[in-house]
């Protein structure tokens, strides 16, 4: 019974990906079907997995089971009881609380961990004597990190127009950067094109058995 | 000029199916393209392998079944890595289906290591939300951050987490990530805040964001990037597995790819020298 529930599992799994991929030849119903399948199963599967995996384990089960000691999970749980408020018109002003307590203490521990770890570590990083390094290869790689990160920076500076020798420093960095995005482009291709494997691994492994998946 | 008409009029859809093609073929035949490790996924490896025996690692499970096919190969490497070097490892996740994932990597790697035992060498704590929250509480408090394992055992009951408090007995982190919250979250609290070393594997799409951290503080130790990571380790253990193999396919992909790129652009330029 398991095996033929599993076997159905993976016809169905098929049919909805190459549902999906038809959408590369041109917009159809069958992707459509896919698509809205798709919706409705995360969100439905999303709602019941919230109720089991968060509410229940993190506030229902220790305050029924241990007041005493976890009341104070009463103050969160009314503060997403006042979210739910935005789905009545006549009070859905009440929701900017909670929206306000997440921004607030989001933006403020952020402010202080992005301060350290993006700006002042990474700052201190380029501040080297790219000349103490241990050979000549890092010692140009150290170089070009000074120098793409000053000319870089120059580019997004717009208080001064670019032109002169601060406009040369600019195009220098946006050279520079177009590498940044190259770099990012092939990165996403190869993202792209391990999906693609996987879903042909499953078409030509599970589903097919010509393959060992 | 009549192929120069063509070249620049290609049809999305014979680049689509060549790519299929071009990434099928590999997967029914094997080509072993060679293969080099970079020095970022070395730097891992020898993370692991410098760690002395029956120390106790944490390896966070951040993503979901969207990024499956890139992070499960280097999970599963990763696991069998620290299993051989009698490593006790202690897997979290910040996203909600990290914990399925961790669990189908577990199965995979423990084949290998029928003899580990659940609760004394490894153990699964589940999903907790709160990302960068998360990390600063399990810092500070590990036990009321994660009381209970996945199934809902209370963690007094596992020895490998008895005098697990905070960070303190921990050896490192290794985050895998697919977004946010994930490895960023992991380098601003628990290396930039607790001074704990962190390592990760990730998207490829993520590492040329990631990639500043690997740096000489060692906000990063090291970084596993896409498949291709996952096939350098691989490589490293000498367990070849999906990366491996899907590293032919990925390599045919790329060639059609600049293929297509070179021939746009002959197509681009000669037809601009026409119109001049």
């Amino acid at each position: 019974m398991i095996y033929i529930m599993e076997r159905i599992g993976v016809w169905v799994g098929a049919i909805l990906t190459f549902a999906i991929l038809s959408f590369l030849y041109k917009d159809n119903p069958f992707y459509k079907i896919a698509e809205q399948i798709f919706i409705g199963i995360s969100a439905g599967y999303w709602f019941i997995y919230t109720i089991y995996n968060i509410l229940i384990p993190n506030l229902f089960t220790p305050v029924l089971t241990d007041f005493s000691n976890n009341r104070l999970l009463l103050l969160p749980a009314f503060l997403g009881f006042l979210m739910l408020c935005r789905l009545l018109p006549k009070i859905d002003w009440v929701s900017r609380y909670p929206i306000s307590f997440v921004m607030g203490t989001t933006a403020g521990m952020s402010l202080i961990l992005f301060l350290r770890s993006d700006i002042i570590k990474q700052t201190s990083e380029t501040m080297m004597n790219p000349f103490s390094a241990p050979d000549l290869a890092a010692t140009i790689g150290q170089l070009i990190l000074i120098i793409g990160t000053l000319t870089g920076i120059i580019y997004f500076f717009f208080s001064k127009k670019h032109e002169g020798v601060f406009g040369t420093t600019a195009r220098v960095g946006i050279y520079f950067l177009m590498v940044s995005f190259g770099a990012a482009f092939g990165y996403t291709i190869m993202a792209r094109i391990s999906l693609l494997i996987g879903r042909l691994n499953f078409l030509l492994g599970d589903w097919l058995g010509i393959i060992k998946p | 000029m009549k192929i120069l008409n063509i070249l620049t009029k290609i049809d999305r859809r014979i680049i689509f199916l060549l790519i299929f093609f071009g990434v099928a073929f590999p997967l029914l035949v094997t080509i072993n393209f060679k293969l080099g490790v970079t020095k970022n996924v070395r730097k891992v490896y020898n993370m692991i392998e410098e760690t002395p025996e029956n120390s106790t690692v944490v390896i966070s499970y951040d993503y979901g079944p969207s990024t499956k096919p890139e992070i499960q190969p280097m999970a599963i490497a990763l696991l069998n890595h620290a299993f051989r070097k009698k490593l006790r490892v202690i897997c979290v996740a910040l996203w909600p289906m990290g914990v399925q994932m961790c669990n189908e990597a577990l199965e995979t790697a423990l084949q290998y290591f029928p003899d580990l035992k659940y609760g004394k060498d490894y153990v699964n704590m589940g999903y907790k939300a709160g990302g960068m929250v998360t990390i600063n509480h399990m810092a500070k408090n590990f036990r009321s951050t994660f009381p209970t394992d996945e199934g809902g055992t209370p963690i007094d009951e596992f020895p490998i987490l008895n005098g697990i408090n905070n960070f303190n007995k921990i050896a490192f982190i290794i985050g895998l990530s697919a977004g946010d919250p994930g490895i960023k979250q992991w380098v601003q609290v628990a290396h930039d805040s607790y001074g704990k070393p962190v390592a990760g594997g990730s998207t490829a799409v993520q590492v040329p964001f990631l990639m500043p951290y690997v740096n000489e503080q060692q906000q990063l130790t090291g970084l596993i990037g896409g498949l291709k990571g996952a096939a350098e380790y691989e490589k490293l253990i000498n367990l070849p597995g999906f990366a491996t193999k899907g590293m032919d396919a990925q390599s045919i992909a790329h060639l059609i790819i600049i293929m297509f790129i070179v021939i746009g652009n002959i197509g681009f330029f000669a037809s601009k020298k026409q119109k001049n």
